[in-house]
């Protein structure tokens, strides 16, 4: 075990390794995403309430999914870095970072223009709403943080300490449609209980959400492999590295 | 199918503009994350390899960082 993390916080290892893995990610992503695409917005049947809007679904909760879990993963990541020294969890929180971001702003966006039609409203106060722009803007801190400093490690401090006391947010996003009843509906996935929607429905919600987690973990892994280019480009397996890369 | 015909599908019930958004905001971040990491390695790689036919051509043995391989 000991071995097999020594192993991992080495960056040449995570390099090889990276690269044996990624195409499996990125075909996951592509094949999940692409059939759960078609299947969503041309296959699945019209809600009876909502009518067509609610094929938003299939982009609003697989995105709001993921930027939830990349806050975690990344604060997870910023608690290895702390604790351990592990240069390797830094360099995959730093590009976790603006893909979370992204989502956020995914998520937020699509819900937003879902609410027109069906709330009759782009954006209200409610809890949950707020949470989210919340998790947004402690992206842009933990982004805009890491550029601050003159020294890298100062920066990457920086950004791990917001990223460690910015994860509360999440059980707040989490609980915020059960603790304040407002406009937001509660969960559609629930770990135990039904899923209160048919198969033809769900069915494709499903694959969408695990091709969104296949692209983050494809592009962590491709992006943390630019970041160890990055910064350790003074190494002589780097540089040798650089000879037969196109 | 849930559509009768093509421009059926496109109007998406009269919801057209918010699907659609939602959609193209959505593909247009994740095909923009993907082309971004990919001319990031490809820039990565460029300047790796200028630099080091740089030092080739002056000659001089750069410093070397002595934690190689950790």
């Amino acid at each position: 075990m000991w071995a097999f993390i020594n192993k991992l916080r080495s960056p040449r290892w995570f390099y090889a390794i990276s690269a044996r893995l990624q195409p499996y990610f990125w075909v996951a992503a592509t094949a999940l995403i692409l059939v759960g695409t078609v299947w969503g917005l041309a296959f699945a049947p019209a809600d009876y309430q909502q009518g067509n809007s609610f094929r938003i679904i299939y982009v609003h909760v697989p995105a709001a999914f993921l930027a939830q879990s990349i806050f975690v993963s990344m604060a997870v990541a910023a608690v290895v870095f702390m604790v351990w020294k592990i240069k390797i969890a830094d360099m995959a929180a730093a590009v976790m970072a603006p893909l979370g971001a992204a989502m956020t702003f995914i998520a937020l966006f699509s819900g937003a223009v879902w609410g027109v039609p069906t709330w009759g409203t782009w954006w209200m106060w409610d809890a949950r709403l707020t949470s989210m722009l919340i998790l947004l803007f402690l992206y842009f801190g933990v982004i805009a943080l890491r550029g601050a400093f003159a020294s890298r490690d100062s920066g990457s401090r920086a950004a791990s300490v917001l990223a460690m006391v910015g994860v509360i947010n999440i059980p707040i996003i989490k609980y915020s449609v059960e603790w304040w009843h407002t406009l937001h509906q509660p969960a559609t996935f629930t770990v135990t209980g039904r899923v209160a929607m048919p198969l033809e429905m769900w069915a494709p919600l499903l694959l969408m959400v695990l091709g969104f987690y296949s692209f983050f973990i494809a592009l962590t892994l491709m992006r943390t492999r630019n970041e160890i280019l990055r910064r350790e480009s003074r190494k002589r397996w780097v540089r040798d590295l650089a000879g037969g890369e196109h | 199918m849930a559509f009768v015909s093509l421009q059926d599908f496109f109007a998406m019930g009269g919801h057209a503009p918010y699907v659609w958004s939602a959609w193209a905001m959505t593909a247009l971040l994740l095909l923009g994350s993907v082309v971004h990491a990919r001319v990031e390695r490809r820039q990565l790689i460029r300047d790796l390899q200028r630099r080091e036919r740089r030092e080739r051509r002056v000659g001089s043995e750069p410093a070397r960082n002595l934690a190689d391989d950790t």
